[in-house]
């Protein structure tokens, strides 16, 4: 990274976030408690904890399951997960035939609501530029094999819909209830690079 | 803009590592500059696409070395300059005061907020146009090319695909960015065939890429 003026002597990220902070709060535009409030929903209360609530939702109650895949927006909010980068979630199925997964390769989109903040892997460029290209190879590197037999489909979050996987109910579930199917349900299956497992 | 970000299909970036036990935040900055960037957008009287821009705008190499949280708070700081809330070189003088140097730090400038309509919040809007285009639809993504915002990724200009489905109206990023209306208009998920995209040996794959109705024409 030589030979460029951009990021010469310029200070670490980490102190001018500081001197940001320090800017906008003394001319009284934020306050610090104001972004812990913020930081702190989102390292607690949004997750893919809520998206999992979904999934097994969705997996023992066939109406809510229905209503999901056409009205994904609606059917999230009865749970009550909305908010940002949720105004438009679309739900797409996986089954014996199909795999879906998403990517947003001009950023990062991602369905806040249901899933929280993507995970480093997801804003990688190597993600973001593979996902699209070479997505069997790909999700084969992160631990997912499919049948040539599976046709996958690959969604590019290009505007403000928002994707969320429905993973297949693994066998052996049968009994399990509802709060114990959602401990299953992992965000990598809900983006659509892994399978849900039985334990 | 034809810049770093529009990764789609570039090759030669390695495979992807997962950490299972990731937290949240792995800095303890990440959070602030993530709850910063995002009010950032209010604080500058701007808009998420011109957030999206902002970070577009970034130097290449930024873009890269700053990783994502980096890249917001570079993008929160871009947005404050540009609408006079913070003069410009304020982070860094402010930022080297931190770290123990003496420097004069910037006076502060006119606001310059940008001046323009909304049409209510986010970014859905109702339209009566009618749709252009139906499902199953065949249709050609335009040779866009554009130094503004943009959301139509790099890798499907000129290729052809199918209608798949019919999303909600929402305005255009295109214009908005630059705060020069939200034209809104209808967007269609286009279903195109790996092999239209990246050539007859390409792996077997269905691509689904949501696309503003000005983006695309009919073949």
């Amino acid at each position: 990274m030589a030979d460029h003026s951009h990021t010469t002597d310029r200070p670490s990220p980490a102190v001018r976030a500081e001197a940001l902070e320090s800017l906008l709060t003394e001319r009284g535009l934020v306050k610090s408690e104001v972004l812990d409030g913020f930081i702190n929903r989102f390292v607690n209360d949004v997750g893919p904890m809520n998206g999992a609530k979904v999934v097994a939702k969705a997996w023992v109650d066939d109406d809510y399951r229905a209503q999901l895949l056409t009205d994904g927006t609606g059917a999230i909010k009865e749970l009550g997960f909305a908010g940002p980068q949720g105004e438009h979630i679309v739900v797409v199925e996986n089954s014996d035939d199909v795999h879906n997964v998403v990517v947003c390769t001009l950023c990062s989109c991602y369905p806040w609501p249901v899933l929280g903040l993507p995970p480093e892997w997801y804003k990688d460029p190597a993600y973001r530029s593979r996902m699209v290209r070479e997505p069997r190879t790909l999700l084969s590197e992160m631990g997912l094999d499919l049948d040539d037999s599976v046709e996958v489909q690959v969604w590019d979050s290009s505007a403000e819909n928002r994707y969320l996987v429905l993973p297949q109910r693994p066998e052996g579930t049968e009994d399990l209830s509802e709060d114990e199917l959602a401990a299953l349900v992992t965000r990598d299956a809900m983006v659509g690079v892994a399978k849900v497992s039985a334990g | 803009m034809d810049g770093i970000h529009d990764m789609g299909g570039m090759q030669g970036w390695g495979t992807v590592t997962v950490d299972p036990d990731e937290p949240v935040f792995r800095e303890w900055w990440h959070g602030r500059a993530f709850a910063m960037g995002a009010m950032s957008m209010g604080l500058s009287g701007t808009n998420l696409d011109a957030f999206r821009h902002g970070l577009e705008r970034l130097h290449p190499y930024d873009y890269l070395a700053d990783g994502y949280y980096g890249r917001w708070l570079a993008c929160a700081e871009t947005l404050l300059v540009d609408s006079g809330v913070i003069p410009p070189g304020a982070v860094e003088a402010r930022a080297r005061n931190l770290s123990g140097e003496s420097v004069d730090e910037p006076a502060d400038v006119e606001e310059n907020k940008p001046v323009y309509e909304r049409g209510g919040a986010g970014s859905l809007r109702e339209i009566d146009d009618p749709h252009a285009f139906s499902v199953g639809d065949e249709v050609r993504a335009k040779d866009i090319r554009t130094g503004g915002h943009t959301r139509m990724p790099g890798y499907i200009r000129g290729r052809t695909g199918t209608v798949h489905a019919l999303r909600p109206a929402a305005l255009l990023p295109d214009t908005n960015a630059h705060f020069a209306g939200e034209n809104p208009q209808h967007v269609y998920t286009v279903e195109f065939d790996s092999t239209e995209l990246w050539g007859p040996d390409a792996e077997a794959a269905k691509l689904r890429i949501d696309l503003f109705e000005s983006y695309l024409e009919a073949t």
